[in-house]
């Protein structure tokens, strides 16, 4: 027992190594689980603190630019204003009866809430954005987000009371339901983590004609983003005999070194959407409660 | 009391560096990704004692990790350098300790050729061990080489340039005052 203890001693500086190096794969390995934590809930609050005083300064030197941006924005706004249009037929007046029927109902899907980039990163392989507004705010997981513009970002992946962490589309874990804004035929977008100027577009069928230059936007499949939003641009198709299906190079519409103000959009049915489909895979794929 | 002093302010320092300059900036290309944080270990006095220097590496990791959102991996590279270094300093050191009494490692204390190999083969070693961890869970073995190659280049490029920009005032340590 001695010369155990005393075997331990002589070496407590390799056992120090040892457990620590441990310890910190283990943090490494677990993120997932760990990342529901209170530990790291903890610090992201901290790291958001320092995050948010740093942007502060930073942000006045890219302030022409943002205005530039935002009287697009304004812009495309502007033109759908309803003054915008006039009516041909000046004798034919559609009323709208103030009791609302159930025909005419209008359910309201998606809602939009300002945010603002704190964090970011595009170096690595799986880059997250930290954004200042958190479940206070009323934001969740599975929220989408869009640039200030209206082009896709990247989708909440967690979120503590003031800050909440971004998975962005140059992660390589991310699969996005997009489609071709020509045909409206969908695919997936995925990241290999090579080059941030380079999105993956899959699982288009090769019978849909694509040119370069063809707008990619988000699709009405998705159940994170709104329909119809810029994802990017194709920028190469890659031929591949062996399937009948495109590999696309897309380039991304949303410039990811230059994220400022952001759209932290909520599907308002999410909820609903994938509590059916995940019950309809229950019950459809069950083989005890449904024996075929 | 002022070697801790300096040394915590040279950590906040590096770790601003390393956030929101070297993290932020575009990439020169996709392989190459420098750090220059880990230099805080480097410089650390000779004096330390090795479980210590491990714990400051271990947190000095998780803190870059913290911000970088990837928990864990830059620990556990710093804790692999803070595990080399003594035997590298018990290597390169001069034997007869009369002469010998600098503070801490510098071009001047250890002489420039041993200095040189002192900071290649603890970034080389970090690097590895980093760019060997996300290979792990991601990418192809020709990657892996190359990047662990280019990146220790760039960190050993900006580390020597910090060397020659900033020269540090070196002191003999003397029984007079801390």
């Amino acid at each position: 027992m001695r010369n155990v203890i005393l075997f331990i001693r002589r070496y407590l500086t390799f056992f120090t190594f040892l457990l620590l190096q441990i310890l910190s794969l283990w943090f490494l390995y677990s993120y997932n689980k760990f990342q529901q934590a209170q530990f790291l809930q903890w610090a992201n609050e901290l790291t958001g603190q320092v995050n948010t005083r740093y942007k502060r300064v930073e942000n006045f030197f890219v302030l022409g630019e943002e205005n530039k941006r935002l009287h697009r924005v304004n812009d495309s706004l502007l033109n759908l204003l309803a003054q915008q249009y006039v009516h041909p037929d000046t004798t034919k007046r559609m009323v709208v009866d103030t009791i609302r029927q159930d025909s005419t109902r209008q359910t309201r899907r998606y809602y939009f809430r300002p945010a603002s980039v704190i964090y970011n990163s595009t170096s690595g392989e799986k880059n997250y954005i930290q954004l200042d507004r958190g479940s206070l705010a009323g934001i969740t997981e599975n929220m989408s987000v869009l640039n200030a513009d209206g082009s896709t970002v990247g989708i909440i992946v967690s979120v503590s009371p003031h800050f909440s962490q971004v998975m962005s589309l140059l992660h390589v874990r991310q699969k996005v339901n997009v489609a071709l804004q020509k045909t409206g035929d969908f695919g997936t977008l995925e990241w290999d983590g090579a080059d941030p100027s380079e999105l993956l577009l899959k699982g288009l069928p090769k019978s849909v004609p694509v040119k370069v230059g063809d707008v990619v936007v988000s699709s009405r499949y998705s159940f994170n983003f709104p329909p119809g939003y810029p994802v990017g641009v194709v920028s190469g198709i890659v031929s591949d005999n062996s399937t009948n299906f495109y590999l696309l190079k897309v380039r991304p519409s949303a410039r990811f070194n230059n994220l400022q103000h952001v759209f932290v959009v909520e599907n308002l049915q999410y909820t609903e959407q994938s509590k059916l489909d995940e019950d309809t895979r229950k019950r459809i794929e069950d083989p005890k409660r449904n024996p075929r | 009391m002022r070697e801790v002093i300096r040394n915590i302010v040279r950590f906040l320092l590096f770790l601003f560096i390393e956030i929101y300059v070297l993290d932020s900036i575009p990439h020169l290309h996709r392989f190459i990704s420098p750090s220059l944080y880990f230099i805080f270990l480097l410089w650390l006095p000779f004096s330390i004692r090795p479980r210590l220097l491990l714990w400051i590496a271990f947190f000095t990791g998780l803190i870059v990790d913290y911000f970088m959102q990837s928990p864990g991996l830059h620990a556990s590279a710093c804790l692999v350098l803070a595990f080399i270094r003594p035997f590298l300093i018990g290597v390169l050191t001069p034997r007869d300790s009369t002469e010998f009494n600098y503070r801490e490692p510098s071009a001047q204390s250890l002489l420039w050729a041993p200095y040189v190999i002192y900071i290649t083969v603890l970034t080389f070693s970090y690097h590895t061990w980093l760019v060997f961890l996300e290979w792990l869970s991601f990418g192809s073995f020709g990657d892996f080489l190359i990047k662990t190659f280019a990146s220790t280049a760039i960190s050993l490029l900006l580390i020597i340039t910090i060397e020659l920009l900033f020269p540090r005032q070196l002191r003999y340590r003397t029984n007079v005052g801390g």
